[in-house]
């Protein structure tokens, strides 16, 4: 046995190495994220009326219980945190766990990088090893900070590590499915998809059993994190569960490696078509087929999160909670509570919208470095038909992602509140917003055109304008500084009027953006490496 | 008029990278019709030059013509009369070997697909695999493929058959030889010289970005030296007195040894005063003729050692 383990103390450094930026990035975002919302928690609902409203109008919402999860002891900053997080947090985890092990087993494999170190004296079980022990240490690593963050935030003791180990828990758990799925699917991107789909349906499962009486819950094992209820009568036991469940799954993926042949898989790739369709006969079509993952991806995420907007819109005023700066807030904003409530989420999810565009036009870079572009530039096709391409899929995209997620908001909305014409208002306002999002697109685009090298920058905008929204108010900074952000420009909708002007504007920024972008690309060499 | 036109001519041509020179006023020029072999070691500048001539890259100074007209410029109108095959093929990991076929004929303004399945056929590429599952020979193929499939005037194939086995390198081979035949020119850089002696009417070499020989086969071997090996009546002697000889191995009346080829005539003077039975030239190698350029250093660093 210890022949088929042998190189994996060497195998943990080496992957330790290649994610020791991505590893620390990703657990200090998500001990912020958390405690920021501790903090909020705190600040929004000052008196223990405003929690109560609060908590009565969580326990009494079916569609925020099946899309968030149970609430237990919501009535209490600390159960108000776990409510918010046992879910999304565990899938934050499990897709994290299911990254790192992709990453450093079938996507090695894929690549034939693992075959150059297999020939070397290295076990056949290293490379999943370590892989499993990179993975179960980060999510060991991220229950004690999390545990300890908590704590210092002055929540406590017991809650604050149930929370913070069930989240790693869940980690655990998916480090197991993927290191099946790792067996199992032959490409990476397949293994991705395998353990991704067991991800949702698990979310969908304990949705379901969250709103009746639970017991289907207990088939999921996002369902199992919840059920320790952080803050409510902790119920450890479930950790044994967790573990076990990994146990048997780490069990079955060992079995697994050990039987198969390096660079194999259960399922083999299926044969696919010996010719080009219709829709490769553009470049706009080729473009298009490379990121309709990322467009499916983003429109059904964003669709979900719109459903979840909308299913809890009516209790706004609830879950807002009537403290001075909520009130100071809505003030400035205007009209009623559920729509201010809505224009702001919806800016929010359209920020976030941002990242399928940049994704979508960063794919010109990884095409263009990948030498891909060579090939296609040696062809009679112009750079900038190419660039067009990839402008238009990602300027169309944006509209179905962003309208995807007013649609989701605008179908829940209008069942809550009984009102059809909910629909088209909300879908109308988050289409209203698209051109910020262009805009972000066209500043990607002169990012490839002008400094390749340096395109993911895109990212960093992406953030810092995200940032900018959420603490340039409480840092007070001047105008001008906020007017930077493209965002600072749109009309809250609903519940004002639609101003032409700025978005006219913002479509022209966008498109200038993308002009220079493209004028550049043609006139700089192509950058392979 | 178009039939004399050079297919590739280039002269002076600089492509500096910050301070780094990586063409350093190279030379090369392709006649119509003509298979022409462009040589030179690893690093030593001949994918910048075929980037360059794609367009892909912008040249810092210097001439450089491409089927008539100006490679930057002109990019996508020239692209329509010529196919590229590069030497390392990275494919699309989610289309299929022959929905990149077809991708990138149709870029180049259609394929013909009698042609483009019976090239599939020759080399026994199987079209529906997806891309990621391709060997590095077979996405090799892919863009053979296309190339080859592809009605153009000009073809510029970067070391096109690293990869390939020895089979599918004579399917490479004939393929070659068919588009000579249908009057195509051909670049082709490569590192097989067999390969090169057995395509090529000229070949171009290269060294640190700068020409440093170019002609006919025969040409290139007029300026080197040739094996000779020969058996005579009486023994030998004096052979290492005649101007011209090197590396002589004597043993009485069986005699082989380098000659330079302007000094052969004198060399077969010689050896007739000793009643020659047997006779035996052996013109250098390509690979020879390569070492030979570059092998100073090698020698040099051998010595060292």
């Amino acid at each position: 046995m210890s022949g088929l383990l042998a190189g994996t103390g060497a195998l943990t450094r080496f992957a330790l190495r290649r994610d020791r930026v991505l590893i620390p990035v990703y657990l200090v975002v998500l001990v912020a994220l958390v405690v920021s919302t501790a903090v909020q928690s705190e600040g929004l609902y000052a008196t223990p009326g405003d929690r109560a409203d609060y908590a009565r109008s969580i326990e009494g919402n079916p569609g925020a219980i099946a899309l968030v999860g149970p609430a237990y002891a919501v009535d209490t900053v600390g159960g108000d945190v776990a409510w918010q997080w046992g879910g999304f947090g565990a899938v934050t985890t499990a897709l994290i766990s299911m990254w790192i092990v992709g990453r450093h087993t079938r996507s090695g494999e894929q690549e034939g990088r693992s075959e150059l170190l297999r020939a070397a004296p290295v076990g056949r079980l290293a490379p999943l090893t370590a892989a499993v022990v990179v993975a179960v240490a980060v999510n060991v690593v991220l229950a004690v900070a999390l545990g300890v963050a908590l704590v210092a935030q002055g929540l406590e003791t017991g809650g604050s590590f149930a929370l913070a180990v069930s989240l790693a828990g869940v980690g655990i758990v998916f480090t197991g499915v993927a290191a099946v799925a790792a067996q199992v699917s032959q490409t990476t991107s397949g293994l991705y998809g395998l353990v991704g789909a067991t991800v949702g349906a698990s979310y969908l499962v304990r949705g379901v059993g969250d709103v009746g009486d639970g017991t289907l819950s207990w088939l999921s094992p996002i369902g199992w994190g919840q059920s320790m209820r952080p803050f409510a009568a902790e119920r450890w036991w479930v950790v044994a569960l967790m573990l076990g469940a990994a146990a048997a799954l780490g069990a079955v993926a060992y079995r697994l490696a050990a039987a198969r042949d390096e660079g194999a898989g259960a399922i083999a790739p299926r044969p696919g078509p010996p010719g080009a369709g219709p829709l490769l006969a553009r470049p706009v079509g080729l473009s298009l087929r490379l990121t309709r993952g990322a467009l499916t991806g983003w429109a059904a995420g964003l669709l979900l999160s719109g459903v979840m907007l909308g299913a809890i819109a009516q209790d706004a005023r609830d879950i807002l909670g009537d403290s001075e700066e909520v009130r100071e807030l809505l003030a400035r904003a205007g009209g009623s509570i559920v729509d201010q409530y809505l224009a702001i989420s919806l800016l929010s999810l359209a920020q976030l919208a941002a990242a399928y565009a940049i994704q979508v036009l960063l794919r010109m870079r990884s095409e263009e470095s990948s030498g891909r572009l060579e090939v296609l530039a040696s062809t009679a096709l112009d750079r900038r038909r190419w660039a067009a391409g990839y402008l238009a899929v990602a300027a169309a995209g944006t509209v179905v992602v962003v309208g995807a997620c007013g649609l989701g908001a605008g179908v829940a909305d209008a069942i809550v509140a009984g009102d059809a014409s909910r629909v088209p208002l909300l879908v109308g306002s988050a289409v209203a917003l698209v051109p910020a999002v262009w805009v972000m697109g066209g500043l990607t685009m002169a990012l490839v055109g002008l400094v390749p090298r340096a395109a993911p920058a895109a990212w960093g905008a992406l953030a810092g304008f995200y940032l900018l929204a959420a603490l340039g108010p409480l840092l007070s900074l001047p105008a001008w500084v906020m007017d930077v952000s493209p965002y600072e420009h749109l009309p809250l909708l609903p519940g004002h009027d639609v101003e032409v002007v700025p978005l006219v504007v913002l479509t022209a920024v966008a498109a200038a953006l993308a002009a220079v972008g493209v004028a550049a690309l043609r006139r700089r060499d192509l950058q392979t490496t | 008029m178009l039939a004399a036109m050079a297919a590739i001519e280039v002269t002076g041509l600089i492509k500096a990278f910050g301070r780094f020179r990586a063409l350093d006023g190279l030379d090369l020029t392709v006649e119509a019709g003509e298979v022409h072999g462009f040589l030179g070691p690893n690093g030593s500048g001949k994918s910048t030059t075929i980037r360059v001539l794609l367009g892909l890259l912008r040249k810092s100074g210097g001439e450089a013509r491409l089927l008539g007209g100006d490679p930057w410029t002109d990019a996508v109108a020239l692209h329509r009369r010529l196919a590229y095959v590069p030497g390392e093929v990275n494919l699309w990991p989610s289309l299929t070997g022959g929905e990149a076929i077809d991708l990138l004929g149709r870029l180049r303004g259609g394929i013909d697909p009698a042609r483009r399945a019976a090239l599939l056929d020759r080399f026994e590429l199987d079209p529906t695999k997806r891309a990621r599952t391709y060997s590095k020979g077979n996405r090799q193929k892919v863009a053979l493929v296309a190339a080859l499939a592809a009605d153009v005037e000009l073809l510029i194939l970067d070391e096109p058959t690293s990869g390939l086995d020895p089979l599918m390198e004579t399917v490479f081979q004939a393929c070659i030889r068919e588009a000579r035949g249908e009057g195509r020119t051909v670049l082709l850089s490569s590192h097989i010289l067999a390969e090169v002696e057995a395509l090529c009417d000229r070949v171009t070499i290269i060294r640190a970005g700068r020409t440093v020989e170019s002609g006919s086969l025969a040409e290139l071997r007029h300026l080197t030296r040739t094996t000779v090996e020969v058996e005579t009546a009486a023994p030998i002697h004096g052979l290492d007195a005649v101007h011209g000889v090197h590396d002589l191995k004597l043993d009485g009346t069986h005699a082989t040894f380098d000659v330079d080829a302007d000094a052969l005539d004198g060399v077969l003077r010689h050896l007739t005063g000793f009643g020659v039975r047997a006779l035996r030239s052996m013109p250098p190698t390509l690979e020879e003729m390569f070492l030979r350029h570059y092998g100073e250093e090698l020698s040099e660093a051998e010595r060292a050692a």
